[in-house]
């Protein structure tokens, strides 16, 4: 199952915001200042003082949350790694937005015909792979199969503990993302999301789920039961009574 | 005497009042539809889902369920006592079904693609799931409903033939209710991380369904109380009463099972220092589903319909709370976001409610809703004359 992944280095980012300028343009945005997610903004540095800053993007999970809850499989997890979004399909329900453990999708609210928007990790560039990984001049953005990305970020761990943190941020969270993050402090320090729950996210609703049909067949037999028993209890009583009026005439 | 001194003024009152509300509905729709719903809503990327989904959707289904209740009481179970209820039941849910799809209109970005989860299909998503029960059940109900219009309009065969499907359709809005109210719970199991642990929990499919339920017969009680006052018709002291009872059997599940869960997940800590989420769950637990329980429990208290309805109400108070605490006040807590509704968003919703009476008053008015009504409308025609018209019935009975 080899599938693309996105490395960051937040040890290797010097802030020159390549990626925010590569991301916007890949993607048709006007460029712009980048501060938070929004309509017109898939990746952004967080400044995080002494000279660390931090991209956010979508993290691409291995089990996607939004892919799970979308009614319409708007948002599908490709073989190839991206999750995408077909805004044909949408019919803007916005569970993707609460179910998204990152916070990451973001909504057009002054539309009159609303997309969700977040990081397709450019897929439409295809073979070439995400813009941002392209135009990073210090390797703080790097792409590759995941498990080559992986070996990566355990490399450059080893090679200097002194200044990376030894956690790799994705190989857990929500059950394990496609975009990893290495860095000098630990992933919450760094302010990224603390997604505490290390199994799919998809599990706990398919839980409740997976009864459906039962409650459908037992629920059918059960109440066709009782429909039968209570009825014929109820001729009972009915040949019962006349039997009794008649004997009592 | 004095009723009727006060009605037309009433009348008129309301009248204006709902006039007002649904030419406000017109206006915000323009908006909406033109320049999207931030231009309407205070919704955000921080808080995608507020009062159009807590109130109008979840609030909306879980008032409607006395209709698959009432039905299976008389359908399923064969307690025909409780069939004067059934049509005016089977009414607020059909209503109330319409009114979560209007509401749906107005929350979804995209509503022209609401049908797309007929052929787009994602099994693993429990709004697919709803969507599916919810679209099947709003048929279901139609059927349920047919024969109110057939009998209006004397289609004597077609009425017989509906009729004998009834328990079939009964027995299929049941299971369909039973999935579509847990689901609205199951919705909220993917965000341990955005629902404060007050609410959050596991059984929350479980406790969506036991007190839509509950919400379901505390609003039959408090619409049959009202309808009374409207129509002027006898109440059912005793059939509101006897189901006033299983309201205190089925809150008291609610309780149990609400309590222990709390317990297990040791949630009942958060109480303490007492927050805003702390009283919002006392007001949800303790005003609406305590105090009516005991209250309903007690048989002198069920001998007057003014406080039975009283009590109902506060039960359906409750309910709302619940919904309302799920999808606002536990996400307000665990994301740190704040939403208070926008004006237009308050106002739909009370336009949608304001729709609904307008709609039951006029099923009412026009539809042999209450069967008193029903004998009593062919005044002019000689009793004896009226005398076949159950006959196809008992037939149908027979064959069923």
């Amino acid at each position: 199952m080899a599938h693309r992944a996105i490395l960051v280095d937040v040890t290797r980012c010097v802030g020159c915001g390549a990626c925010v300028e590569g991301c916007q343009q890949s993607n048709q945005q006007p460029a712009h200042s980048a501060r938070g997610f929004d309509e017109q903004t898939y990746t952004y540095l967080m400044d995080r003082g002494s000279d660390v800053y931090v991209r956010r993007l979508c993290m691409h999970c291995e089990q996607p949350s939004c892919a799970s809850v979308c009614p319409v499989g708007a948002l599908v997890k490709t073989a190839a790694g991206p999750v995408t979004y077909d805004p044909a399909k949408c019919m803007g329900c916005r569970y993707c937005m609460m179910a998204c453990p990152f916070g990451v999708p973001t909504y057009e609210w002054y539309s009159a015909t609303p997309r969700v928007r977040k990081c397709q990790m450019c897929e439409h560039r295809g073979d070439k792979g995400p813009m941002c990984a392209e135009v990073c001049p210090a390797e703080a953005t790097v792409t590759g199969e995941r498990e080559a990305m992986i070996a990566e970020a355990r490399r450059r761990i080893e090679a200097d503990p002194a200044t990376y943190h030894p956690t790799i941020y994705g190989l857990q969270e929500a059950g394990g993302t496609d975009v990893l993050y290495i860095g000098p402090r630990e992933p919450a320090a760094l302010g990224l999301p603390r997604v505490p729950i290390s199994h799919p996210m998809p599990d706990l609703t398919w839980r409740a789920l997976k009864h459906v049909p039962d409650v459908v067949m037992f629920g059918g037999v059960f109440l066709g039961g009782l429909f039968w028993l209570t009825k014929r209890k109820e001729e009972v009583a009915r040949v019962e009574g006349k039997g009794k009026d008649e004997g009592h005439e | 005497m004095s009723e009727d001194s006060t009605r037309p003024f009433r009348f008129g009152f309301w009248t204006a009042v709902s006039g007002v509300l649904v030419a406000a509905l017109g206006i915000i729709a323009y908006f909406r539809f033109t320049r999207g719903i931030g231009a309407v809503t205070n919704l955000s990327d921080g808080f995608p889902w507020g009062l159009w989904i807590g109130f109008d959707v979840l609030c909306g289904v879980g008032l409607a369920a006395g209709g698959f209740a009432i039905t299976a009481t008389v359908h399923i179970l064969h307690l025909k006592d409780f069939k004067p209820i059934v049509r005016p039941a089977v009414l607020t849910a059909y209503l109330g079904y319409m009114l979560v799809i209007v509401g749906l209109i107005f929350d979804l970005g995209k509503p022209w693609n609401i049908w797309h989860p007929i052929i787009m299909w994602n099994p693993h998503s429990v709004m697919f799931e709803v969507g599916w029960c919810v679209m099947l059940y709003t048929t279901v109900l139609s059927f349920e409903f047919l024969p109110v219009v057939l009998e209006r309009f004397r289609f004597s065969k077609l009425l017989g033939v509906v009729r004998s499907v009834t328990p079939v359709a009964v027995v299929v809005g049941v299971i369909l209710s039973t999935l579509h109210q847990s689901s609205l719970g199951s919705l909220f199991l993917i965000l341990p991380h955005k629902v404060h642990p007050l609410w959050y929990s596991p059984m929350l499919p479980v406790l969506f369904f036991v007190s839509a339920l509950a919400a379901g017969i505390g609003m039959t009680v408090v619409e049959s109380f009202f309808s009374r006052r409207v129509f002027g018709r006898a109440l059912e002291t005793e059939l509101l009463g006897r189901l006033s009872r299983a309201s205190v059997v089925v809150l008291g599940v609610y309780l149990v099972l609400r309590l222990r869960d709390l317990w297990v997940r040791e949630a009942l800590e958060t109480l303490w220092p007492l927050t805003r989420e702390g009283l919002m769950f006392g007001a949800e637990v303790g005003l609406g589903a305590i105090l009516p329980m005991v209250l309903l429990a007690s048989a002198s208290f069920r001998r007057s319909p003014r406080r039975l309805a009283w009590a109902q109400g506060l039960v359906v108070l409750g309910f709302i709370f619940q919904r309302l605490n799920v999808s606002v006040t536990a996400v307000e807590a665990a994301t740190g976001q704040r939403y208070v509704p926008s004006v237009s968003e308050f106002t739909v919703s009370v336009s949608l409610v304001a729709l609904g009476m307008w709609a039951f008053v006029l099923a009412c008015r026009f539809l042999p809703i209450f069967p008193q009504e029903a004998e009593a409308e062919p005044a002019t025609a000689p009793a004896g004359v009226r005398e076949p018209v159950p006959v196809p019935v008992a037939d149908v009975e027979t064959v069923g």
